[in-house]
């Protein structure tokens, strides 16, 4: 090798002279500064988040702020717990009603469903991705709302046992916390039926056809072979869901009302983070617009949370059992990226 | 599914699976059907609800020709004038096309650096982590976040331009991330036969790399385009609000998100009609933009 045996110090024939390794080190570098960008551009955003939300959070305590029950922009009293307890009432109500229905559609359409109607089916719900939340916001208010309330008071009357759910006395009749809930279960059904029709399409046909082999029923072998497969890939899309659910902020603004008080009622007003933000911002000033910051602040470590639990879930459940590292992890995100989460 | 049950159940009922688990199943699989049913369910109303709602507007004169004031021509004539959705249109087609050049060469610059140079790397897999931070942040807080920069920071107002910077902000991650995974389909072996016919590295990415996954990477820009397009809460505090056309980005631009929100808040009857209009043009925008990703990741040659 000629390479080898060229005396030290001296330039290879095969090298190239400085000049024209300049551009190699250009995009190197370039490439390498707008990747450094995204780090600096996350640590200025956090950093001037927080130096706007400080004087609230100096103002109220972090803790008085984030669960002291009095929101009043009159009273110049910012307490974000009203806020926070609708963000979670009607992220819960998504997840429970979304997910069961977002992994039925996806276990039906990668196990049950012919061949030739999966595509088009899966690409139905995907579709739902496409609706722009205004419009669900838009449809909601004069669709749904006038649509359920029938059927609203019903369920309250039927079950008024049952605190925070029943009661014979509702009358609402506008916008409440079960139709924001039931409208985010419809935004993130299909990110979370894309991402479980990934992870379920992963599960190794041996597994199955081993469950079929053993006489199991379709069912059977969805019970036994295909959940415990998935289930982490599952509700790690679950918890991203619940990451979109939590910052919705337009169908919350038309769908929730602005009651700024403690949620007293499943099918009665509320507010959320994403809501209060959108509503009072043009006009705030002074402690109220750093309030507003700080509830922006807490409902990105809200979702910061909810998404690092998601990954944690699949980081954990890769060491630990047999799912391959990139399986539900790398699918999860192609998957999303797919419905454009 | 109804061919097969049949089959199945003269299997099972033949080597003694019991009546009881036999009901299961048969329960079990219209379990699955209903609840795909279901989620069918609100995509056909929406879709019925939008073209019943929307298309007598947008079919009416002067819709896409007249600004929201009313002053020209068109919409709901006579005296009851409140005018189309040019701006807005053209704000929403404008806002994202700026968002998009501010938004993709930034994110196929980083994913080209995750996947050439990067690799496994610590830094590669900060960055990368930094990234889904970036994804999971919600819009709105963009949207304060750029307010309190490029307007309180600037001492001006809002601009179209700035409403394209939040934007932009939004598909960052999703750019990123689809054109990580797609860029990492490309065969080695094409790089390595690259390299070794002495093609330096940067020509190996431009000539080799880029061109081989190009329609990869569209699919992920449009997708991104097409969740960028129907944002309403970044533009709130970015963009503005203004009835007038203008096509320079440094002033208040329109957005349809926008127009149906104010309009909502306005909350007449023409208003609404004006907003159900607007919501019909903005999903056939988005879904035009959605089914071309579609179509192309379909002919893309790394699948």
């Amino acid at each position: 090798m000629a390479v080898a045996s060229a005396p030290a110090g001296a330039r290879s024939i095969l090298e190239r002279p400085p000049a024209a390794r300049l551009p190699d080190r250009i995009l190197r570098y370039g490439l390498l500064g707008l990747s450094s960008l995204i780090l600096v551009l996350i640590v200025f955003f956090f950093v001037r988040l927080i130096s706007e939300a400080h004087p609230a959070f100096s103002h109220f305590g972090l803790f008085g702020f984030t669960f002291g029950q009095n929101w009043n922009v009159e009273a110049s009293q910012f307490h974000a717990l009203p806020l926070v307890e609708g963000t979670i009432v009607t992220s819960a109500v998504a997840l429970i009603i979304g997910v069961p229905v977002a992994v039925a559609a996806a276990l039906f359409i990668v196990e049950l469903c012919p061949r030739r109607l999966s595509q088009p089916l899966a690409i139905l719900v995907d579709l739902l991705a496409a609706v722009p939340s205004v419009v669900y916001g838009l449809w909601g208010f004069f669709f749904l709302v006038p649509k359920l309330h029938g059927i609203e008071t019903d369920v309250a009357r039927a079950l008024k046992w049952i605190p925070f759910i029943g009661g014979s006395s509702i009358t609402t009749t506008g916008p409440n916390l079960f139709i924001t809930g039931l409208v985010l279960a419809i935004m993130i059904l299909p990110i979370v039926c894309a991402i479980s029709r990934e992870v379920i399409s992963r599960v190794p046909t041996d597994h199955k056809e081993a469950a079929l082999g053993l006489g199991a029923t379709r069912w059977e072998m969805i019970r036994l072979a295909v959940l415990p497969y998935s289930r982490v890939g599952i509700v790690s899309g679950a918890m991203l869901g619940l990451g979109r659910a939590i910052g919705e902020t337009i169908a919350a603004v038309f769908l929730l009302g602005d009651a700024s008080r403690i949620p007293q009622h499943l099918f009665g007003q509320g507010y959320s983070l994403a809501a209060v933000i959108a509503n009072e911002f043009g006009e705030a000033q002074g402690l109220h617009r750093s309030a507003l910051f700080a509830a922006g602040l807490v409902l990105f470590v809200f979702t910061l949370l909810v998404n690092g639990a998601a990954r944690g879930i699949v980081a954990r459940s890769s060491r630990t059992s047999r799912v391959p590292a990139g399986g539900a992890g790398g699918g999860g995100a192609s998957a999303a990226a797919a419905v454009g989460a | 599914m109804s061919a097969a049950a049949p089959a199945a159940g003269g299997i099972n009922a033949r080597y003694g699976v019991s009546a009881r688990r036999r009901r299961t199943d048969v329960a079990m699989r219209g379990v699955l059907l209903a609840g795909t049913a279901i989620a069918l369910v609100p995509l056909l109303l929406i879709i019925y609800y939008l073209l019943h709602k929307g298309l007598s507007s947008m079919t009416s004169g002067g819709f896409f020709t007249s600004d929201p004031t009313g002053a020209s021509a068109g919409f709901f004539g006579g005296a009851q004038k409140i005018g189309g959705i040019k701006s807005a249109l053209l704000g929403t087609v404008e806002i994202v096309l700026i968002a998009s050049a501010i938004a993709v060469p930034i994110g196929i610059g980083v994913a080209l650096w995750l996947v050439e140079y990067g690799r496994n790397s610590v830094y590669a897999n900060i960055i990368r982590f930094f990234v889904d931070v970036l994804t999971g942040v919600p819009s709105i807080v963009f949207g304060l976040f750029i307010y309190i920069v490029l307007i309180v920071g600037t001492g001006s107002t809002y601009a179209g331009w700035k409403g394209s910077v939040t934007l932009s902000l939004l598909m960052l991650p999703i750019v990123i991330r689809s054109a990580e995974v797609v860029l990492s389909l490309v065969p080695g072996a094409l790089r390595e036969s690259a390299l070794a016919l002495g093609a330096p590295r940067w020509r190996v990415i431009f000539k080799v790399v880029l061109p081989t996954a190009a329609s990869g990477m569209v699919t992920g820009v449009l997708l991104a385009v097409a969740r960028a397009a129907g944002e309403t809460a970044p533009l709130l505090f970015t963009a503005g609000v203004t009835n007038v056309t203008t096509l320079n980005p440094t002033h208040y631009q329109n957005s349809l998100p926008l127009q149906i929100y104010n309009d909502f808040i306005a909350g007449t009857t023409q208003n609404f009609n004006r907003a159900w209009g607007a919501a019909l043009t903005l999903v056939l925008l988005i879904l035009i933009v959605n089914l071309s990703a579609r179509f192309i990741s379909s002919r893309s040659r790394l699948g």
